[in-house]
C-alpha cells in the first residue's frame, strides 16, 4: 500500500532511495523527508510520549515537530529525538522509534496511562517525596525506565565540527516568501547579503502551497527567486543553516549541517559548521508556526496541523490519510479543502468556528463532499494505534462520529519571533494578529511575514521586500520594494474548545495536557514561569513551539484575565538544539586549546621524553631510559645525575618580561614587595608579587642588565596574567613613569644546567670573555655574553635544585642547536637531561614553592617569606596582607615533613590533624601541598601548610588522606630539608 | 558584543579581558585601611551607564575605558585610559 500521490510534488520519482526504520525496509525519494516517506509507506505510527508511553504520529512538517522523534543513525553516531520531519532521506539512513518497550506497537509501559494521575503536574515535587531513601533506590531507576525519550550515542563522536565567521550588510533570516523578497531587495541594491533557511531547498511555505504568486505557481516563483539572488556576487545563500542564537551589536550564531543529509560526511569535511555571523542589520523572516488545537485524544497519530498536511499533501505528494476531517479557526482549512478537492483526497468534514459562513465557502464544501459543523467543535478521536473516528459536536451541542484517519488542525499562527527576545525582549500580544509579536526587537533587527504577524502570501512577500530594502537603505545603499502580487488572508482568532473528559494535550513531547493547566492553577500557580516550571510546560526540546501559546491561553481562561496580561515566557537561546560537537568545533581533545612547544621541544622527543601538559606548553616530564619500567625509577636517576654530576632542563617556557626606561626601578620597586633598588647591575634577585589584596601573585627573579635595563621572569602558568597586571599598573596606575616592558618568552630558549660539574660545561660552550670563577660570578650573578661561538646569550647564576647550577639563554631560533651542544659538551661529565618532575623533587628537597603553594591563597607569611617584605616603600599589596586574619599564628604556615615510617608513602592534598584526634573538620590544622620521593634521603618527604607551623618543627601528626585511604603519621620539618645552609649552590 | 577599540577598530568581545569599573583612585600609601578595603572590596553595581575598563589583549594590549550600559550592552563611548572622554 502506498499514500504517496501519482504526481506532483517536489520529489524526483526517477529515484529510489532506500532506508530502515525499527527494522523495516523502506523507499523514499529524494525531496524526502524521513517522516514524508514513512508516510508515503503508510507509517502512522512513530513513536510513544514522553510519560504515558501513548501512540503518536506526525503533527507537523517542520522543525517544530513534538511527536515524530526518533533515533537517527546508529552506534555512536546515534542521535535521539530527531524530528524525522526534518531529517533528509539518504541511501541507507536507519532510524529507530523511541520509549517503547519492548515494541513500538506493544508497549508494556503504556500502562503509565492507567497510572496517569501519578504523572500529572508536579509529580517529580509530589510522587517522590519521602522517604528520601526510596529516591535513589526506587523512584529514580523507575522513571529512568519509564519517563524520557531516545537513548544518546554509544562512543565518542566520530565526525569534525568547524567554526566559521561571516561579516554582513544584512543578514536575512529565514528563506520563505519574506526572507526571499528581503534578501533579493537588499541583493539587489548592492548589499553583502547572507541568507540562511533551515531547510535543504529554500522557499518555506512557498514549497508548501500551489500559489500563485505573480501569476506563477508559488514554487516556481520561489525557483525563480532563489536563481536571481544566486547570480548576485555580494549575497550568500545558506541553506540547511538555522540562526540558534541573537548577541549583542549585531552578533548572530547560526548552524550549519553541512553533511547531516548523507550517510557519512566525505573525506575531510565537517558534518556541522558553527557560524558567528556579525551583521549591520538583520531581517527576521522566520515565518510562523501553526498553532495546534486542544482537545481529547488530540494526539492521536492521525491528528496533524493543517499545514503539515498542505505540506505533505503539495511538497511531498503524499496524503497522509483516506478520508479527513478538518477542524479550523480561520481561513487555513478552507485552503487545505480545497487541496483536498484538487488532488482527490476524501474530507467527510468541515468543523468551523464560525456559526455563520460565507456561500462561497458552503458551495467549496458541497463540491468536495464534505459536512459543514459552522459553530462546532471537536469532543474527542477514537483510534488504537491510529486515528479511526472523530466525535463532533455542532453547534446545538448534538454528538457525530465520523469515521476519519486523519484530523486536520488549523488553529491559527503562532510567529517565530524566538530570536528577536534572545536579548530580553518580552513579546507583546498583539489582538490584531492574534498572536505574541515582537515588540522591541533588537537594535538593527526588523522582523517581517509570518514572523511579524502577517498572514497570507501578499503580506509576507510585500513586508520583506520592503524590511529587506530598508535594511540596505540602512547600510548605505539606494534600494526599493519592488511589488510582488499574492493572496491576502485575514488571521485567525485563538480558540479555545470547551473542555472535555478525555487527555487533551498542550505540550505533545512533555505529556502536558490542559488538565495539568488547570491543577497548576487549583494548586495556585498564577505566573506563567511557574506554571512552565510545575508542569514542565515548554520545557521539552522543541522549547513548545506548538504548546506555549494554548497553554497561556488555558492560563489566562482560568484566571480571567486576557492574555496581554497573563504574558508569556522568556525565551532563551538556542532556538533548536544543537549538538555540543558543534559548538565545540575543533576544541576538543589534545585540540581543546593551541598547544604550545619550546624551542627544543624536537630534542627532548628524540630523547624520548614524557610530555606533561603545562599551562599552554608540553614539557618534558621525565626522559626514560631503556629497561626503565616506572617513572619514579627515571625521575631518581635524574635527581641523582644532577645531584652526583650534572643536568640539563628546558626552562623556557618561563615567562620573561624585559623593562627598560629611567623610572625602571620605581616601577619593579611598586610591583614587587621587595626591594628591587638596591640590586646591582649584574645581578639578579629572586622577587615576590602580590596582588593589591595582599595574596601572593606570582614568584620569579628580576635581573639587572644595565642600570635602566632589567628582564624579570614569572612562572609558566602565570605568564600572561602577570604581563596584563604590569600593563594595567603602568597604563591605569603610574602613566607618568617613564618605562617600556614588553614580553620575551618567545624571544628566548632558556637552559638550567645544574650540579656540582655544571660549570665544567658551561665554559665548554661560553665564548671566551666571561669568567666562571666564583669569586668572579657569584650566585646570583647575571651577565650578557655569547656561547656556541658567537650566538647572543644570557647567564644567570640562579638554581632552583639547591646546587650549584646556572640558566643560560639563548636566542629562540638558536635553542635547538644550544641544547645539543650542551649535552655534547656534558658527555664527559656524564650530563643528565631532567624534566619537570625532577625539577619538582629537587625544589621539593630544598623548600622551594611552586604551583601548590602558591595557590592564590596564601600570603607572604604564609609561605615563610615575611622577611623579605620590604619595610619601608610603597608596593602592590602592602597594606591588606598586614591584616589582622592573615597574621594570626594559628593560620597554616609552610613547613616540611616526613613520614615517621621511613617507607611510608605520601600524597598531596592529605589533611593535618592532631595525633589521636577524631577526623573531623574541627580538629584540620593544615594540608600537604607537594610530595615527592626524595633520592637524596632515601624517602617520601613533602610541603605543607600548619596551623602554628613555625613552633612545630620536630612534632608528630597524621597526614589523613580520606579520599585515597591514607593515614600516614609525619614529623613535622623546616621547609628545607637538604643542605640548609645552601653550601651547594655557592660552591 | 563588539566593541570599538580607538586602536584596532570593531572587534569581538572574546579578544578582551575585563577588569570592572574604571577610574578608581589608588589611596596613598598612609590612607587608612578601610579606604584600602573600599579600594580593593567596594564595588558599585550600577543599572544603566557604566565606565569600566577592559583590556584589548589581543589586539594592541592597551587597556580602554569603555562605557556600556549594563542593561543593554549598548556602548556609547570606548577611549584609551590615556585619553579617557573628558
Ligand atoms: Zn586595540
Amino acid at each position: 500500500m502506498t499514500s504517496r500521490l501519482s504526481q506532483g510534488g517536489l520529489i524526483d520519482r526517477t529515484v529510489t532511495i532506500p532506508f530502515r526504520f525499527d527494522g523495516r525496509t523502506f523507499s523514499g525519494h529524494p525531496g524526502d523527508t524521513l517522516a514524508s516517506a514513512l508516510l508515503a509507506n503508510d507509517v502512522r505510527l512513530f513513536g510513544r510520549s514522553f510519560k504515558y508511553h501513548r501512540p503518536r504520529g506526525v503533527l507537523s512538517a517542520g522543525s517544530e515537530e513534538p511527536n515524530a522523534l526518533v533515533e537517527l543513525r546508529e552506534g555512536a553516531r546515534r542521535e535521539p529525538n530527531t524530528p524525522a520531519t526534518v531529517v533528509e532521506l539518504y541511501p541507507g539512513l536507519v532510524a529507530a522509534s523511541q520509549n517503547r518497550y519492548p515494541s513500538l506497537r506493544f508497549d508494556l509501559l503504556a500502562a503509565n496511562n492507567i497510572l496517569a494521575p501519578l504523572f500529572g503536574a508536579g509529580f517529580y515535587y509530589k510522587t517522590f517525596m519521602w522517604p528520601a531513601s526510596f529516591w535513589e533506590k526506587l523512584y529514580e531507576p523507575l522513571i529512568r525506565r519509564a519517563a524520557g525519550l531516545g537513548r544518546p550515542a554509544t562512543g565518542p563522536d566520530p565526525d569534525n565540527y568547524e567554526r566559521a565567521t561571516v561579516f554582513c550588510d544584512v543578514l536575512v533570516i529565514g528563506g520563505g516568501a519574506a526572507g526571499l523578497t528581503a534578501a533579493r531587495e537588499a541583493g539587489r541594491a548592492g548589499a553583502r547579503v547572507v541568507l540562511c533557511d533551515e531547510g535543504p531547498r529554500i522557499g518555506g511555505w512557498l514549497l508548501s502551497e500551489p500559489g500563485p504568486v505573480d501569476d506563477r505557481p508559488a514554487p516556481e516563483w520561489a525557483e525563480e527567486a532563489v536563481a536571481e539572488i544566486q547570480t548576485m556576487d555580494e549575497v550568500r545563500v545558506m541553506p540547511r543553516t538555522t540562526v540558534l542564537a541573537t548577541f549583542d551589536h549585531g552578533s548572530y550564531v547560526a548552524v550549519e549541517r553541512v553533511a547531516d543529509h548523507k550517510p557519512v560526511p566525505d573525506s575531510g569535511e565537517p558534518r556541522q559548521r558553527l557560524w558567528h555571523i556579525v551583521a549591520r542589520r538583520s531581517v527576521l523572516a522566520t515565518g510562523a508556526t501553526e498553532r495546534p488545537l486542544v482537545f481529547g485524544g488530540n494526539d492521536r497519530p492521525g491528528v496533524m496541523l493543517s499545514s503539515a498536511v498542505r505540506t505533505y499533501l503539495n511538497r511531498y505528494a503524499v496524503a497522509p490519510g483516506r478520508r479527513a476531517v478538518i477542524v479550523t479557526a480561520g481561513e487555513d482549512g478552507w485552503d487545505l479543502l480545497g487541496d483536498c478537492l484538487r488532488l482527490g483526497v476524501e474530507v467527510a468534514a468541515i468543523v468551523e468556528r464560525r456559526a455563520a459562513l460565507a456561500q462561497d465557502r458552503l458551495d467549496l464544501a458541497r463540491r468536495a463532499g464534505a459536512l459543514v459543523f459552522a459553530g462546532g467543535h471537536v469532543g474527542g478521536t477514537a483510534g488504537a494505534m491510529q486515528l479511526r473516528a472523530v466525535d463532533i459536536v455542532d453547534v446545538g451541542g448534538k454528538r457525530h462520529r465520523l469515521a476519519a484517519d486523519l484530523l486536520a488542525m488549523a488553529g491559527g499562527w503562532t510567529p517565530a519571533i524566538g530570536l528577536a527576545c534572545h536579548l530580553g525582549a518580552r513579546a507583546e500580544w498583539s489582538e490584531d494578529a492574534s498572536a505574541f509579536l515582537a515588540g522591541d526587537a533588537p537594535p538593527g533587527m526588523s522582523v517581517a511575514g509570518g514572523a511579524a504577524g502577517s498572514t497570507g502570501l501578499a503580506h509576507a512577500l510585500q513586508s520583506g521586500a520592503r524590511r529587506g530594502a530598508e535594511a540596505a537603505s540602512a547600510c548605505g545603499f539606494a534600494a526599493t520594494a519592488h511589488p510582488v502580487t499574492a493572496a491576502t488572508q485575514p488571521a485567525a482568532p485563538l480558540w479555545l474548545m470547551p473542555a472535555n473528559r478525555r487527555k487533551a494535550f498542550v505540550d505533545f513531547q512533555n505529556d502536558v495536557a490542559a488538565s495539568d493547566v488547570a491543577l497548576a492553577h487549583r494548586e495556585g500557580y498564577r505566573s506563567v514561569e511557574h506554571l512552565k516550571r510545575y508542569t514542565t510546560l515548554g520545557m521539552a526540546t522543541d522549547q513548545g513551539r506548538t504548546a506555549n501559546i494554548n497553554g497561556l491561553a488555558l492560563m489566562a481562561s482560568l484566571t480571567g484575565r486576557d492574555i496581554a496580561a497573563t504574558g508569556t515566557t522568556r525565551l532563551r537561546p538556542p532556538h533548536t538544539p544543537v549538538a555540543i560537537g558543534a559548538l565545540a568545533g575543533m576544541h576538543r581533545g589534545r585540540d581543546y586549546r593551541p598547544t604550545r612547544l619550546p624551542p627544543a621541544h624536537g630534542w627532548a622527543r628524540e630523547q624520548g621524553a614524557v610530555f606533561v601538559e603545562a599551562g599552554p606548553w608540553l614539557r618534558a616530564q621525565y626522559f626514560p631510559r631503556p629497561g626503565e619500567t616506572d617513572w619514579l625509577q627515571s625521575v631518581t636517576r635524574e635527581v641523582n645525575g644532577v645531584r652526583n654530576g650534572v643536568g640539563v632542563c628546558d626552562v623556557s617556557t618561563l615567562g620573561k618580561i624585559e623593562l627598560v626606561g629611567s623610572d625602571a626601578v620605581t616601577f619593579l620597586d611598586r610591583i614587587y614587595a621587595n626591594t628591587i633598588a638596591t640590586l646591582p647591575i649584574g645581578r639578579a634577585r629572586y622577587a615576590l608579587m602580590l596582588r593589591e589584596d595582599g595574596f601572593v601573585l606570582d614568584d620569579g627573579t628580576v635581573a639587572r642588565l644595565a642600570a635602566d635595563r632589567f628582564v624579570i621572569t614569572t612562572t609558566t602558568g602565570e605568564a600572561h596574567a602577570v604581563l596584563s597586571h604590569l600593563e594595567y599598573c603602568h597604563q591605569v596606575l603610574w602613566p607618568e613613569l617613564d618605562i617600556h616592558f614588553v614580553s620575551v618568552t618567545d624571544r628566548w630558549a632558556q637552559f638550567a644546567v645544574a650540579g656540582p660539574r655544571s660549570r665544567a660545561v658551561l665554559r665548554a660552550v661560553l665564548d671566551p670573555g666571561i669568567d666562571l670563577a666564583d669569586a668572579a660570578f657569584s650566585f646570583m650573578a647575571a651577565a650578557e655574553c655569547r656561547a656556541f661561538g658567537g650566538v647572543r646569550a644570557r647567564l644567570f647564576r640562579i638554581s632552583f635544585s639547591g646546587e650549584l647550577a646556572y640558566e643560560l639563554a639563548v636566542p629562540a631560533a638558536d635553542g635547538d642547536r644550544a641544547v645539543r651542544a650542551l649535552v655534547q659538551a656534558g658527555m664527559g661529565e656524564g650530563i643528565t637531561p631532567y624534566g619537570t618532575e625532577a625539577m619538582s623533587v629537587m625544589r621539593v628537597e630544598k623548600g622551594y614553592t611552586a604551583g601548590g603553594e602558591i595557590n592564590g591563597q596564601t600570603t607572604a607569611r604564609d609561605l615563610g617569606l615575611e622577611k623579605m617584605l620590604a619595610k619601608h616603600k610603597d608596593y602592590i599589596g602592602r597594606v591588606l596582607q598586614r591584616r589582622p586574619a592573615l597574621r594570626e599564628a594559628s593560620r597554616p604556615i609552610l613547613v616540611g615533613l616526613r613520614p615517621t615510617d621511613r617507607s611510608a608513602r605520601l600524597h598531596g592534598g592529605a589533611h593535618f590533624l592532631p595525633l589521636n584526634a577524631p577526623a573531623t573538620r574541627a580538629y584540620d590544622e593544615g594540608w600537604v601541598s607537594s610530595v615527592a620521593y626524595s633520592p637524596t634521603l632515601g624517602r617520601w618527604i613533602g610541603l605543607g601548610f600548619l596551623a602554628n607551623g613555625a613552633e612545630r618543627h620536630g612534632t608528630r601528626v597524621r597526614a589523613y588522606d580520606p579520599l585515597r585511604g591514607g593515614d600516614t603519621e609525619v614529623e613535622i620539618t623546616p621547609p628545607c630539608q637538604f643542605d640548609p645552609e645552601g653550601v651547594r649552590l655557592r660552591g | 558584543m563588539r566593541i570599538p577599540c580607538p586602536h584596532c577598530g570593531e572587534r569581538g568581545n572574546e579578544e578582551f579581558l575585563y577588569r570592572g569599573v574604571a577610574g578608581l583612585a589608588r589611596p596613598a600609601a598612609n590612607a587608612p585601611d578601610t579606604q584600602w578595603h573600599d579600594y580593593v572590596y567596594l564595588r558599585d553595581n550600577p543599572f544603566g551607564s557604566h565606565r569600566e575598563l577592559w583590556q584589548h589583549v589581543h589586539g594592541c594590549r592597551r587597556w580602554l575605558v569603555v562605557t556600556r550600559d549594563t542593561h543593554t550592552h549598548t556602548i556609547a563611548d570606548v577611549a584609551d585610559v590615556a585619553t579617557p572622554a573628558p
